[in-house]
């Protein structure tokens, strides 16, 4: 069950409907190690379902995704686990558990899957918590965090099993400007160490300006267009213009 | 919508439903042997399942045998046959009543709020963050809690049938003067060991289901809080149900089998 070996992820004409709506109509995507792909459309565009189909949340009704050149978009849960190991996802909502310390929500993969002892899963611990700028909140509980830092948590619980690949779900979105800025600032920082691979969902192009190597704009289930960031900008395509103004509405 | 495209519609939602609780059972048998065991969990789950629900299961059960004695006693008495209460009574609680009221009260309480927790968990992405860090929620947060519940159920129910034969002997002997020695005689007599071990059988079962029905309507559950406050009220519903219909088709074969 494997894929061509060059991309870490790859899917291949996924599709996927919810009750009649066709979401997805034939995306295709590779991804190689140390690239960031900005994942661009309106909302209601499809990026989420997207993100969730390539790192195997969501299966698709058609196509194909592999990641690490795996075939996953069949396989059973219990066979994904060791793959999803090796990636993290940052949810929209952060889904930090919510019963759990800020320390105990990022020790948590650390805990599953590792023999680490107490005192190497604290230091990894705050590690993570410092590169996100989150130092000495351990003991809080997510409830009375903000917005932005419950971001912030939910990037350390993501990266701190160092995986190979980030899926980003709309990191900026529902925060206030000097957060958004301030989470973009650390994604764009933590590509040049942790985080060198990545997928991030957005409709902030300012935000995908400052992280992405390649960007693709989701129109009506399919790319429109699909390069770098300056041959985007420079797209002749009808829709890449529109959603560049803030003019594309999806259905 | 119109009568028939209501119950298509209902028809389909139940075929989703009964077909999503195989399923869920089927990955639940496929997950107990793997690792690890979260031995830790399950011993929390008889935590809040069993000791945290003993109070309710006794007070019903105490009282159910009370009644029963009362009403049996009232009855029997115009044929001559209030010394028989004993039997009747014990024969009442352990065949059905133990582990049926025990199963509706204790398994309501139960699994309403495991569908809460879970539903809560589902609804806040929760759920998918423990997929998406590679855990097994299946093995995490199901395994454990059926595994505890077909320790658990059993265990409250002999506890409850006990309590349940204490009542019927209070009344028996304190409100009807029947004789102590002879209320337990009789019993002793006519209540064979096959009565008390199918009434446990039907526990283990019940237990089963409950929780079944308690996770899957917690990982089912869409739709923000209002689906999470629709999810709970099913499953109130539906377990009652599920131990009701199952009692009859349990005590059937346990009759076919036994008997």
């Amino acid at each position: 069950m494997t894929s061509s070996g060059d991309f870490l992820v790859e899917l291949r004409d996924v599709r996927k409907s919810f009750d009649q709506k066709e979401v997805l109509q034939g995306v295709s995507l590779g991804l190689r190690k140390g690239t960031t792909l900005a994942v661009m459309g309106g909302s209601g565009a499809g990026k989420t379902v997207l993100l969730r189909i390539t790192a195997g949340l969501v299966r698709p009704d058609a196509g194909q995704v592999a990641l690490f050149g795996t075939r996953i978009e069949r396989m059973r849960e219990e066979a994904m686990l060791a793959i999803r190991k090796r990636t993290g996802f940052v949810f929209q909502g952060a889904a930090l558990f919510d019963s759990l310390s800020v320390f105990e929500n990022v020790a948590y993969p650390l805990r599953e899957h590792t023999r680490l002892s107490l005192g190497e899963i604290t230091d990894r611990v705050h590690r993570f918590l410092t590169l996100v700028g989150m130092p000495g909140t351990d003991d809080l509980l997510p409830a009375e965090l903000s917005g932005g830092m419950r971001k912030r948590v939910g990037i350390a619980r993501a990266l701190v099993m160092e995986p190979e690949v980030v899926f980003f779900d709309e990191p900026t979105a529902g925060l206030d400007p000097t957060n958004a800025r301030l989470v973009a600032e650390l994604i764009a920082t933590l590509r040049a160490g942790v985080c060198d691979t990545a997928i991030v969902v957005t409709h902030d192009i300012e935000f995908a300006n400052m992280v992405a190597d390649q960007m693709a704009i989701l129109h009506r289930g399919r790319f429109a267009d699909m390069g770098t960031p300056a041959e985007i900008r420079m797209s002749a395509n009808s829709d890449v213009r529109r959603f560049l103004a803030g003019d594309l509405r999806e259905e | 919508m119109s009568v028939l495209a209501y119950a298509r519609r209902q028809g389909r939602e139940s075929v989703a439903w009964y077909g999503g609780l195989g399923l869920l059972a089927i990955r639940v048998a496929r997950n107990l042997r793997l690792p690890p065991s979260y031995l830790v969990i399950v011993a929390r789950e008889i935590d809040i399942i069993g000791v945290r629900s003993l109070a309710v299961a006794l007070t019903a059960s105490l009282f159910t045998g009370m009644v029963l004695a009362l009403q049996t006693a009232v009855n029997m008495a115009r044929f001559g046959a209030e010394n028989y209460v004993g039997p009747v009574v014990a024969l009442s609680i352990l065949r059905e009543l133990g582990p049926v009221l025990t199963a509706i009260l204790v398994g309501g309480k139960v699994a309403s709020g495991i569908t809460a927790e879970l539903g809560s968990m589902k609804v806040t992405e929760q759920i998918d963050a423990l997929r998406a860090i590679g855990v097994n929620y299946v093995k995490k947060l199901i395994v454990p809690r059926i595994m505890a519940a077909l320790l658990v159920f059993p265990l409250i129910t002999v506890v409850a049938d006990a309590v349940g034969l204490l009542g019927g002997m209070l009344i028996a002997v304190f409100d009807r003067n029947v004789d102590p020695y002879l209320y337990w005689n009789t019993i002793s007599y006519w209540v064979v060991m096959k009565d008390f071990l199918t009434g446990l059988g039907k526990s283990v079962v019940f237990g089963f289901l409950i929780t079944l029905i308690g996770c899957y309507n917690g990982l089912a559950t869409s739709g923000g809080t209002e689906g999470l406050g629709r999810s709970t009220t099913d499953t109130v519903v539906q377990v009652a149900m599920a131990v009701i219909i199952s009692d009859f088709f349990l005590t059937k074969l346990f009759l076919l089998l036994f008997w």
